[in-house]
């Protein structure tokens, strides 16, 4: 087994440190965990701004807007698609740029345009998808033949009939009494059910978030019992 | 002008963008293709807005004094030596990893970890079987937490199949699960399309802000 | 009053009303000691992921997968095991590998997870696998992949341009890919279904968190999704299925225990409640 540095060990140590000011959490507020809490803010923050500028900024923006100028200026080529070519290379960044009037409250009202951008594409966009996807393919999904072994025709009807009364419950324009009372009770057991399993997912979820923090502490003390060989 | 244009913007843009999953010529895909990278790249300078805010924040706490100002120094000193770090020193960085690895990583796994335990404590002090649906939901939750889990089988193996734990959280994960879910997505994907044609419309217009001036 | 009943009154009271802290010590206890003493429970395997399973493996070496992993700190613990998983299965079969961290925070981890398991079968990047990297705006990113690779991604996480790694030749979006197996665990799930899988027509798998997993049923039931890779369990599952016992399998022992003293302080709860609410009444 390959030794392990005293590095390693005081790195293991204060990921160990942090851990366990987190957990103390559980016993109640303190200043070891509202020091760790601070300080992740500031690292995540730190990172945010490493990966926006290395992933995203050089090679989405400047890299096309420095090369685009480059073109510009070197004699040669066609003037009217180089120069098309770097415009379009600019007018990001410029509607990016404009956000930061955000923070002067005279011209505050600029950031509304590349706001209005973002939304539109994303709204434009997600009009027919999640319609189609959410939506149709789900009642198309609800709109089976049905056929085959008994269970199998119980289980689809189940399905069918649970998926009309759950959305019976959620249809408020029409008074819950009589058979569309029936309907939306039953759909609310439906639902009581879904959620039922939901929450026993949630209890698995968590569990496994805690036996990855547990096994990390005792990787810290077999990093240390590592070391002290 | 101040609210015309953004809601013009959000007209032309919106439409074109509905219209153009429709349309699957060439010319329509490269422009889709460049506003969807414009988009990006705006969202860049969102993000970097949202740290300026952030440090803008903790500035103010320092400068007023104002309780708990000590931590903003921890704060802000810790956001510039990681940005420091892994921007002058790249992503590949010996210490800008160690710090990620060490500092950022168990914070954040530790701070969901915790869920475990408070989830526990809910299940014990609030989780009542007081009606018939908090007794379904309590039901299904108790089904599927064992029968998701090998313990389920060493349970309930010796039972007919029906029976046993296994089958029957199988059973209301794909039919009764499956039913709640789906009447859920249904409305989503009606609320999603709604607000989106609200908002292209112009009808939405609380993200315009305040009066326009 | 009947002196006989106070006592047992006092106690169920005294039950429902315990310092929470004992509840978190008992929680805290169950799960670390089988951590430490592993029992070894049989994982039986759902036939959700063993569709997945059962894709992957039908593909000859030299296909193409897409990974997006879309994981941070927060849920590694979860989706780490399946994400080593199914990289296993895929690079001991020589399936080559396109990857995104669409998520920023779990750009690093994911870089270094494929690094880890390609070095274990001896997989070259450039050839064998490309780690794309990350881009903001998941939704948006995902249409334009859908056109084009390059065009959110001209380069890959290291710098490279695209067009200079072997294995990219004639690869431009999804239409290239046998198929995409979305490790995920934020809402951005919901893009893979509905921009790749509807308006591309990728054929999509997901491997998601369990506090997730449950909504996605109805996806594999539309056959919008052909397999669910649910939590830790479905991890476990997959360990199984490509024979390789992991982190998620030994996990299942202390999973298995710790539900169960769960559904003992429901139990417990309840009898508590019912019990003193009996005794006032």
């Amino acid at each position: 087994m390959e030794q392990v540095s005293l590095g390693t060990v005081l790195w293991y140590t204060l990921g160990a440190y942090l851990t366990l000011s987190i957990f103390s959490f559980l016993y109640k507020d303190n200043p070891f965990y509202r020091l760790a809490e601070h300080l992740i803010v500031g690292l995540s923050a730190g990172y945010w701004i490493a990966v926006l500028y290395h992933q995203s900024l050089v090679a989405l923006w400047l890299e096309p807007l420095t090369n685009g100028f480059k073109a510009l200026v070197t004699p040669g080529g066609s003037f009217m698609s180089e120069f098309g070519r770097f415009f379009l290379s600019v007018i990001p960044g410029i509607g990016g740029l404009i956000m930061f009037t955000r923070f002067f409250s005279k011209i505050s009202w600029l950031s509304r345009w590349p706001i209005a951008f973002y939304l539109a594409i994303s709204a434009g966009v997600a009009l027919p998808l999640y319609l189609q996807s959410f939506t149709v393919e789900q009642m198309r999904a609800s709109m089976i033949p049905l056929g085959g072994s008994i269970s199998a025709v119980l289980k689809d009807l189940i399905v069918i009939i649970g998926t009309i009364c759950g959305l019976t419950y959620f249809y408020f324009s029409m008074e819950h009494k009589g058979i569309v009372g029936g309907m939306a009770r039953f759909g609310v057991w439906i639902l009581m059910i879904g959620f039922g399993s939901t929450f026993g997912y949630t209890v698995m979820s968590r569990i496994s978030l805690l036996i990855g923090r547990f096994r990390f502490l005792i990787d810290w003390v077999n990093q240390i019992a590592g070391y002290l060989k | 002008m101040k609210r015309e244009i953004p809601l013009l913007i959000v007209l032309v843009f919106g439409v074109f963008m509905a219209f153009q999953y429709f349309v699957p010529h060439r010319i329509s895909s490269n422009i889709y293709q460049e506003f969807n990278n414009w988009t990006i790249i705006i969202g860049i300078f969102t993000m970097v807005i949202g740290i300026a805010s952030l440090l803008s924040v903790h500035y103010s706490k320092i400068r007023f004094r104002k309780e708990g100002w000590g931590y903003s120094f921890v704060t802000i000193i810790s956001l510039i030596g990681m940005a420091g770090l892994g921007l002058f020193g790249g992503m590949e960085n010996d210490l800008f990893i160690h710090f990620y690895r060490f500092g950022l990583s168990p914070v954040t796994a530790t701070m969901f970890a915790l869920l475990a335990f408070f989830i526990a404590s809910a299940a014990y002090r609030a989780f009542r079987a007081r009606t018939v649906l908090s007794t379904l939901l309590l039901l299904a939750a108790v089904i599927v937490m064992l029968g998701r889990v090998p313990i389920g089988e060493i349970i309930s193996g010796w039972l007919p199949e029906p029976l046993q734990l296994s089958k029957i959280s199988e059973f209301l994960l794909y039919v009764p699960n499956t039913a709640a879910k789906r009447t859920i997505y249904i409305g989503v994907g009606l609320g999603v399309a709604a607000v989106s044609l609200k908002i292209i419309l112009g009808i939405e217009r609380t993200w315009l802000g305040g009066d326009g001036k | 009053m009947n002196q006989q009943q106070m006592p047992s009154e006092g106690f169920w009271s005294r039950l429902i009303n315990i310092d929470r802290r004992w509840i978190y010590l008992v929680i805290g206890i169950v799960v670390f000691i089988p951590i430490l003493f592993p029992i070894g429970l049989p994982v039986q395997v759902t036939k959700e992921v063993q569709n997945v399973y059962d894709r992957i493996d039908s593909l000859k070496a030299g296909s193409i997968i897409m990974i997006p992993m879309e994981y941070d700190p927060a849920t590694m613990a979860e989706l780490q095991p399946m994400a080593y998983a199914i990289l296993r299965h895929c690079f001991s079969k020589g399936i080559k590998v396109i990857s995104t961290a669409l998520q920023i925070e779990g750009v690093t981890i994911i870089k270094n997870d494929l690094e880890l398991i390609a070095a274990e079968y001896g997989r070259k990047y450039g050839e064998d696998y490309v780690f794309l990297g990350y881009k903001p705006y998941p939704g948006i990113v995902i249409l334009n992949m859908g056109e084009d690779f390059r065009k959110p991604f001209p380069r890959d996480y290291y710098g490279n341009l695209l067009d200079s790694l072997p294995m990219m030749a004639g690869v431009y979006n999804y239409s290239s890919c046998a198929m995409i197996v979305n490790i995920n665990a934020t809402s951005g799930v919901d893009y893979w279904i509905n921009y790749a899988h509807t308006r591309y027509g990728a054929p999509l798998a997901i491997g998601v968190t369990a506090v997730m997993a449950t909504d996605y049923y109805a996806f594999l039931s539309s056959n919008q999704i052909f397999g669910l890779i649910g939590g830790l369990k479905g991890a476990a599952e997959y360990e199984k299925l490509i024979n390789h016992p992991g982190l998620a399998m030994r996990a299942m022992d202390v999973q298995s225990i710790a539900h169960s003293v769960i559904v003992i302080f429901i139990i417990v709860g309840n009898i508590a409640y019912f019990s003193s609410r009996k005794k006032k009444g």
